[in-house]
């Protein structure tokens, strides 16, 4: 049944964005994610796949400290981006945050007008002196999402009353308009209907031009569509890392293939 | 081979009933639901009867505190009563009491009713004169000190008439009840139906219901609400300002900041507790704190608002956490993603969210902070005032005061039946301030209310 479109894969990049090393996170007692290594390459898609309660979430919540605000939450190891400790008790999550966007399961834009959803991040970072630059930059991360033709003359409408894939992009929009380096995307497309998830798609492609792209999916098919590198996790463990076409046609670990041909999950 | 297989493809089976009839367990759950139904309707009918008769109560009681019967009649102010030396020397005149005056009235009074025509019947010229409430002397005492210029001319006197002639034209006094009542007598009320008829007894409007301070025993008539109703302005007005800023400070930390550990658990359970005491305790709490050790004047409306800030505090706390916490967690994701810190994600998102609902929990609070009487008794706020407090900022919330709650208990506890329809009265008045606070707050949530 798995119709697996592997796309053409284009990995020019091998240079390495975000590395982890021995990530180990604890919530509570339970131990959520066993020893990970991965290198998420820069300018590239990179799908993490697997079972609910595999980890996935949990690693892509790392990489944004966002497990900092949960309590119970233990992260170890080494995690760094472009080299820099991205743990390091000098380094400002609020900082990092800025420079790794999140695009969450379910659209959540703010009840507040378009414009001032796309406008909220820039304006708390000060990234725009003038007005004149700020409109700029809503402009430019709306074209970016892919959304700026449907709600160019409704800027000041409210973002909550945009269709659901549409709300989709403009937290996509939202999340670029601070110029950030890495984009985390857990399960963008889980709420949307295949057409808004086909557009989304389309423009997480498009996105690899300027952003390295992480996402965490359910769907095989839609890692298979849109990414170039794939990691399956599974009760926690890294399984297997590699180019998203040998993940799905050559997997080396047998439970990455009991996976992938539906045999666990 | 089962009991399916060999029934399910002859005909219906035994347990099945045909669509038509229906079952009769189908009946008995149906009987149950109706009975439910039932109840229901009952138990809201019940409360809606119960506040039916409690409001209609209240005003058929309380509306007659609105009118005022009032003798209206001319006066010459006799310089020979007010101004003796005749200098107009203020300090000369305000040696005449309202001893002076009081004659002054009946004396006038009783000219007009001689050139009205009006026979006095069995009424002497004394117990005419006494129909007129000791208050008319005292407000027209200070009226001609302050307006000396008066003295010699023809005024017009607007004058209560006794709490007594007050209740006949409004049914509470009858000729029966009269024959037993040492303050009037049988034909004291056929004069008044003359005077009625004369034209110089009426029933009003009183506004000085609303406006006129406290007064005593001996004249109810003259009694009002304006102490009271200040009293309870400032009281209201300080408790906000003591309330809104500390309960949602408070809020805020324990929502977003506080870690959750066994001390914010203690707090969480106490703040549960507090809102819970009985408001007495308060009052007790004040008086020995506020009053005793810190020296603060009593009946003043500076200390009824800390003792009913301490008390509204928990409840305008709850109201404020529950209101956070409706916030959806993925407004906060959101702020979170894309680089906003704590106090932004405060400021920015989730209070401008949850600001409906603080603020119609802190107005509930207000409103039944109004209504609070127990703990104002403890701290001298049940007291007898007759002067108005001054200004806010010239330190009228250190001046003694009363509130409304507890102006309709003192006045339900005095003896006079006039007192008792003033207390209706004051109810009123206070259910009037509740209902606007209770719309505000309707409105203030409607206005405010943003859906995500």
């Amino acid at each position: 049944m798995n119709v697996m479109t592997v796309v053409e894969r284009d990995v020019s990049e091998t240079r390495s964005k975000m590395d982890a090393r021995g990530v180990q996170v604890w919530y509570g007692d339970k131990h959520a994610l066993k020893d990970v290594d991965v290198a998420i390459l820069d300018r590239t898609v990179t799908a993490f796949i697997g079972p609910s309660g595999c980890g996935k979430s949990t690693f892509l919540r790392c990489l944004n400290r966002m497990n900092d605000t949960v309590a119970s939450a233990r992260v170890m190891g080494k995690m760094t981006m472009d080299g820099q400790d991205i743990y390091d008790p000098r380094v400002d999550p609020v900082q990092l945050r800025a420079k790794v966007g999140m695009v969450f399961q379910k659209p959540n834009p703010f009840p507040k007008s378009i414009y001032d959803n796309v406008a909220y991040g820039p304006k708390i970072h000060g990234l725009a002196r003038t007005k004149a630059e700020l409109d700029e930059i809503v402009e430019t991360a709306l074209k970016k999402a892919a959304l700026w033709n449907e709600v160019k003359d409704r800027l000041a409408a409210p973002g909550t009353g945009l269709s659901g894939g549409q709300q989709q992009r403009l937290c996509i929009a939202r999340a670029i308009a601070t110029s950030p380096e890495v984009l985390l995307m857990d399960e963008p497309c889980s709420a949307l209907d295949p057409i808004a998830t086909a557009q989304v798609e389309e423009l997480i492609d498009e996105l690899r031009a300027h952003f390295t792209v992480v996402i965490v999916t359910h769907s095989m098919q839609q890692a298979a569509r849109v990414s170039q590198r794939t990691a399956f996790f599974h009760l926690g463990n890294l399984v297997e890392y590699g180019e998203t076409g040998q993940i799905f046609t050559n997997p080396r670990d047998p439970r990455t293939e009991a996976y992938i041909t539906g045999r666990i999950g | 081979m089962t009991q399916d297989t060999a029934t399910t493809p002859t005909g219906p089976r035994a347990d099945q009933h045909p669509l038509l009839s229906g079952s009769t367990s189908l009946r008995r759950r149906k009987a149950r639901e109706w009975r439910l139904k039932v109840y229901g309707v009952a138990a809201i009918g019940l409360s809606l009867a119960t506040l039916f008769v409690m409001i209609f109560t209240i005003l058929r009681d309380g509306s007659q505190a609105f009118y005022q019967a009032r003798l209206t009649f001319p006066l010459v102010v006799d310089a020979a009563i007010v101004d003796k030396e005749g200098a107009r020397d203020p300090a000369a005149m305000a040696k005449v009491t309202t001893v002076g005056y009081q004659r002054l009235l009946a004396q006038a009074f009783l000219a007009h009713i001689e050139t009205s025509g009006v026979p006095l019947g069995d009424v002497t010229e004394k117990e005419a004169g006494e129909m007129i409430s000791r208050d008319a002397a005292g407000r027209l005492r200070k009226q001609v000190l302050s307006d000396p210029a008066i003295v010699g001319q023809t005024i017009t006197v607007n004058a209560y008439a006794t709490g007594r002639i007050d209740g006949y034209l409004k049914g509470r006094v009858t000729r029966a009840s009269a024959e037993r009542d040492s303050l009037v007598t049988p034909a004291q009320l056929d004069l008044a139906d003359r005077l009625l008829q004369a034209g110089i007894l009426s029933l009003g409007f009183n506004s000085g219901f609303l406006t006129d301070p406290d007064a005593s025993d001996l004249r109810p008539e003259s009694a009002g609400l304006g102490v009271a109703i200040i009293g309870s302005v400032y009281m209201m007005v300080l408790v906000a300002i003591f309330t809104v800023p500390v309960g949602v400070a408070a809020s805020i930390y324990l929502e977003e900041f506080a870690p959750k550990n066994w001390l914010t658990d203690l707090i969480e359970v106490n703040i549960s507790n507090l809102a819970a005491v009985p408001s007495i305790v308060f009052g007790i709490l004040g008086l020995s704190i506020f009053i005793n050790f810190m020296g603060l004047p009593q009946s003043s409306s500076l200390v009824g608002a800390l003792v009913i800030s301490l008390m509204t505090l928990p409840t305008i706390i709850i109201a404020t956490r529950a209101a956070i916490r409706a916030v959806p967690p993925s407004i906060r994701d959101a702020a979170l993603g894309i680089g906003a810190s704590k106090m932004q994600i405060v400021f920015h998102h989730v209070l401008p969210l949850a600001m409906p609902g603080i603020m119609t929990g802190t107005i509930l609070g207000l409103a039944s902070a109004l209504g609070e009487t127990a703990p104002l008794l403890l701290i001298g706020m049940v007291a007898f005032v007759t002067t108005y407090p001054s200004g806010p900022l010239d330190g009228g919330i250190m001046d003694p005061a009363t509130a409304l709650p507890v102006q309709v208990y003192s006045w339900a506890s005095r003896s006079d039946p006039a007192f008792i329809e003033r207390s209706s009265g004051a109810i009123i008045v206070l259910l009037a301030f509740l209902l606007v606070m209770n719309v505000a707050a309707i409105l203030l949530r409607r206005r405010f209310e943003r859906r995500w």
